[in-house]
C-alpha cells in the first residue's frame, strides 16, 4: 500500500450522494415535490416506505401529509403486500425503498400481490443502475429486466429532475402497477433544455443527426446528450432517441428511428446487458426485420466491484468519455 | 489465538479503545458514515475477539474456528477495526477503507476481506446464514459456534423471524445472536419506526434463551458473552444489547442521532482526543 500519495483518493460516494457532475443544474427531491403536488388533488395518494423515506425523498410528502404516510419499517415484502391491501380498498400508494431491495426481495411480494391483481400501486425505487459504490447488495443493475418480464408492469426510467417531475402525475393517471426507476437528492436537470415533455409510452429525439443513433434511457439519455456533442467536435453527428418507458416500449417510434438509413444503432442502458433496453430494442428490430448495424453498451453481466462512482463508471464504460471512444472505434 | 482468562477486562477494555481508535482513523479517510455504530459495538467486538471467540489470526479460515457474521454490513468499518486489532488485517490498509481498490469496502464482502465471513449490504441475511452453518458445525461435530450481529433496524425484516423460529426449532445451541438495540435506524429511532418491544419475552417465546445487557458496560458483555457459552441447554442464544451510538467520544453521543453522521475535517482529531481522555488502561 502506498500511503505517501499526495493526491487523495477517491472515496466510496455517501449514502446521501447525488449523481449530478459538480457543477451541474440540479434540482432538490424532485419526485417529493411532486408527489405533494399531486396529492393535493388526489386524496387516495398515500406515501410508503421501508425505512428509506429520507433515502427516496419521501420524507417530504411525510412532512406535507403526516396522515398520509405509512413508516412501514425496514421489511420489503411488507411494505408491497400492504400497498397491495391498500390498493385493494381503493387508494393509490407510492411505495418507495431502494431498486435492489424491490427487485430482488419484494419480487415474488410485487408479482402476486400487485401485478397478478392489476393493482393500482406505484412503485418508486432509488438507486437505479450503478448508482451506489456499495458493491452489488446496493447496485440494482438487473430491476429493468425483472419488472419488464413481469406482467402487467408498466416501467419508467426517468433522465432527470425535469422529467420525474411529469413522471409522477403520470403514473397517477395510468391504471395499474408502475415500477418507476428513481433518482434523489439534488438531481441533475438537463431536459428543460429540449423542449421536452414526458409522455407514458413514448420515446422521444432529443436530437438528431446522420451517422449514429443513440438509444438510451435514465441518467444514460444525460450522458448520450455529452457524447453526442463530444462526437460533434469530431464532425460525427450522433442522434438521441430517449426511451424512458422500458414497458411498454414504443415499437412505432424506435422501429422508425433505426429504420433511417446509414445510421449505426447505439442501445445505452444503466443497466445489465442482459434482459433490459439494449436486449428489447435487439429482439424489436431483428422481428421487424430491421437491421442496422447495432451496438450495446450496458453493465457486463457479473458481480460489480464497490469503489467511487466515477471510476466505476469508466471502469464499466458507461461515463461520458469510455461511451464517446468506444462508438469512434465503431464507426 | 488464547482467549484472555477472566478478570482481565481492563485489557479488554485497551483493545475496546483501540477499536474505536481505528473505526474514527477510517471515518476520517470518508469524512463521514458509520461512525456512531462503530463507537457503539466496540465492546461487544473487543469481547468478542479478544475473550470468546477462537481464531488464528493468521489463518482466517482455520476450520476449527469461531464464526463471525456480520449481517448489518453497513457496520463494517467496526469489524475492520477489531480486524486490524486481532491482526487479521495489517493496520496500515485503514488508511483506504471505503477507497478505490481496497479489501475494506464501506458495505462488509466475504470476497474482500479476510476474516469477513458474509456479505451482508443487503439486511437481514445474516441469520440465516448462522442456521445453516450451526447445522452444518453440528454435521461436522465440530465444537466452533457460530456468532452472528445484527441490528434493531433487522428486526423489523421478516427474514429475521424465520431464522429465530428455525434455529430454536432446531436446538441450535451453537448459534449466538447479537443485537445491536442502539434504537437507530435510517428514519429515526428503531423503536418509533417500528415497534419492537418486548423484545425479550418475544425472543423468549420463540424458544431462545435471552439475556439483555448494556452493551457498553464490558464487564456485563464479557457476563454475557459466559452464560451464553455456557450450558444453557439445547437452545440458540441472543444477547440483547443496549448501546449508545457514539460511545466514548462525548460530543457525538451528544449530537443529534443519525444513522449516517458526518464530522467537520477538523473534528477527528477532537475524536481522538476524547478516546484518549476516557482510555482507562
Ligand atoms: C434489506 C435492506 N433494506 C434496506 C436497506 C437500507 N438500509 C441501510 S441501513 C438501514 C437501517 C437499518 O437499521 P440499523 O442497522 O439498525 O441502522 P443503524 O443502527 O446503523 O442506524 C437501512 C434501512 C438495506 N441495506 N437492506
Ligand atoms: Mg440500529
Amino acid at each position: 500500500m502506498n500511503t505517501a500519495t499526495a493526491k487523495p483518493r477517491l472515496t466510496t460516494s455517501a449514502m446521501i450522494a447525488s449523481i449530478a457532475a459538480e457543477g451541474q443544474r440540479t434540482k432538490p427531491a424532485p419526485f417529493g415535490h411532486a408527489l405533494v403536488e399531486l396529492a393535493r388533488s388526489r386524496p387516495e395518494v398515500l406515501g410508503m416506505t421501508a425505512d428509506l423515506g429520507k433515502y427516496t425523498d419521501l420524507h417530504i410528502f411525510g412532512a406535507a401529509f403526516p396522515d398520509r404516510y405509512h413508516q412501514m419499517g425496514m421489511a420489503e415484502q411488507l411494505l408491497m403486500g400492504a400497498a397491495a391491501g391498500l390498493a385493494h380498498e381503493g387508494f393509490m400508494p407510492f411505495a418507495t425503498t431502494y431498486a435492489v431491495f424491490a427487485s430482488r426481495r419484494a419480487y415474488d411480494f410485487i408479482h402476486q400481490t400487485i401485478a397478478e391483481e392489476d393493482l393500482n400501486v406505484k412503485i418508486a425505487c432509488a438507486l437505479p443502475g450503478l448508482t451506489s459504490g456499495y458493491g452489488p447488495s446496493h447496485q440494482a443493475t438487473e430491476d429493468l429486466a425483472l419488472f419488464r418480464a413481469m406482467p402487467n408492469m408498466t416501467v419508467i426510467d426517468p433522465c432527470d429532475a425535469h422529467e420525474i417531475e411529469q413522471v409522477v402525475p403520470a403514473m397517477a393517471a395510468h391504471k395499474g402497477p408502475v415500477y418507476m426507476r428513481l433518482l434523489r437528492g439534488h438531481v441533475p436537470l438537463v431536459l428543460d433544455e429540449y423542449d421536452y415533455t414526458f409522455e407514458l409510452g413514448k420515446a422521444k429525439v432529443l436530437r438528431d443527426g446522420a451517422d449514429v443513433l443513440i438509444v438510451s434511457s435514465g441518467i444514460m439519455t444525460m450522458r448520450a446528450l455529452e457524447v453526442a456533442k463530444e462526437l460533434e467536435a469530431d464532425k460525427v453527428a450522433a442522434a438521441v432517441l430517449h426511451v424512458p418507458t422500458i414497458k411498454p416500449l414504443d415499437t412505432e417510434t424506435i422501429l422508425r428511428e433505426a429504420s433511417r438509413t446509414g445510421r449505426m444503432v447505439v442501445v445505452a442502458e444503466n443497466h445489465t446487458v442482459v434482459g433490459g433496453l439494449g436486449e428489447a430494442v435487439a429482439g424489436l428490430l431483428l422481428r421487424s426485420g430491421v437491421t442496422p448495424v447495432f451496438r450495446h453498451i450496458g453493465l457486463p453481466d457479473e458481480f460489480l466491484a464497490a469503489g467511487a462512482l466515477p471510476t466505476l463508471h469508466d471502469r464499466y464504460g458507461i461515463s461520458t468519455s469510455v461511451m464517446t471512444e468506444r462508438i469512434k472505434g465503431w464507426l | 489465538m488464547d482467549t484472555t482468562p477472566l478478570g482481565h477486562n481492563v485489557a479488554l477494555s485497551e483493545r475496546a479503545y483501540r477499536i474505536r481508535r481505528n473505526a474514527v482513523r477510517m471515518g476520517e479517510v470518508q469524512g463521514q458514515g458509520y461512525i456512531g455504530q462503530a463507537l457503539d459495538i466496540a465492546d461487544v467486538l473487543a469481547t468478542a475477539y479478544f475473550h470468546a471467540m477462537r481464531y488464528r489470526p493468521e489463518d482466517p479460515e482455520w476450520e476449527e474456528r469461531d464464526r463471525f457474521l456480520l449481517s448489518n454490513g453497513h457496520y463494517a468499518i467496526a469489524l475492520y477495526a477489531a480486524l486490524i486489532e486481532a491482526g487479521i488485517i495489517p493496520e496500515e490498509e485503514l488508511e483506504t477503507y471505503g477507497s478505490d481498490g481496497s479489501r475494506l469496502p464501506m458495505s462488509g464482502m466475504a470476497a474482500y476481506t479476510p476474516g469477513m465471513e458474509m456479505s451482508g449490504g443487503s439486511l437481514g441475511l445474516g441469520l440465516s446464514i448462522a442456521v445453516g452453518i450451526g447445522l452444518g458445525l453440528k454435521r461436522k461435530n465440530s465444537t466452533s459456534r457460530v456468532y452472528t450481529l445484527f441490528s434493531d433496524g433487522e428486526l423489523d425484516e421478516g427474514s429475521v423471524w424465520e431464522a429465530i423460529m428455525s434455529a430454536a426449532h432446531w436446538k441450535l445451541d451453537n448459534l449466538i445472536g447479537i443485537v445491536d438495540v442502539n434504537n437507530q435506524q435510517a428514519d429515526g429511532p428503531s423503536t418509533q419506526v417500528m415497534a419492537f418491544e418486548p423484545l425479550v419475552d418475544k425472543l423468549e417465546a420463540f424458544g431462545w434463551h435471552v439475556q439483555r445487557i448494556n452493551g457498553n458496560n464490558l464487564d456485563a458483555v464479557v457476563a454475557a458473552f459466559d452464560t451464553a457459552r455456557g450450558d444453557v441447554g439445547p437452545k440458540p442464544r441472543m444477547i440483547v444489547c443496549d448501546t449508545r451510538m457514539g460511545c466514548g467520544v462525548p460530543f457525538l453521543e451528544a449530537r443529534e442521532k443519525n444513522h449516517f453522521i458526518r464530522v467537520d475535517a477538523h473534528e477527528w482529531q477532537l475524536a481522538l482526543d476524547a478516546l484518549d481522555a476516557g482510555r482507562t488502561a
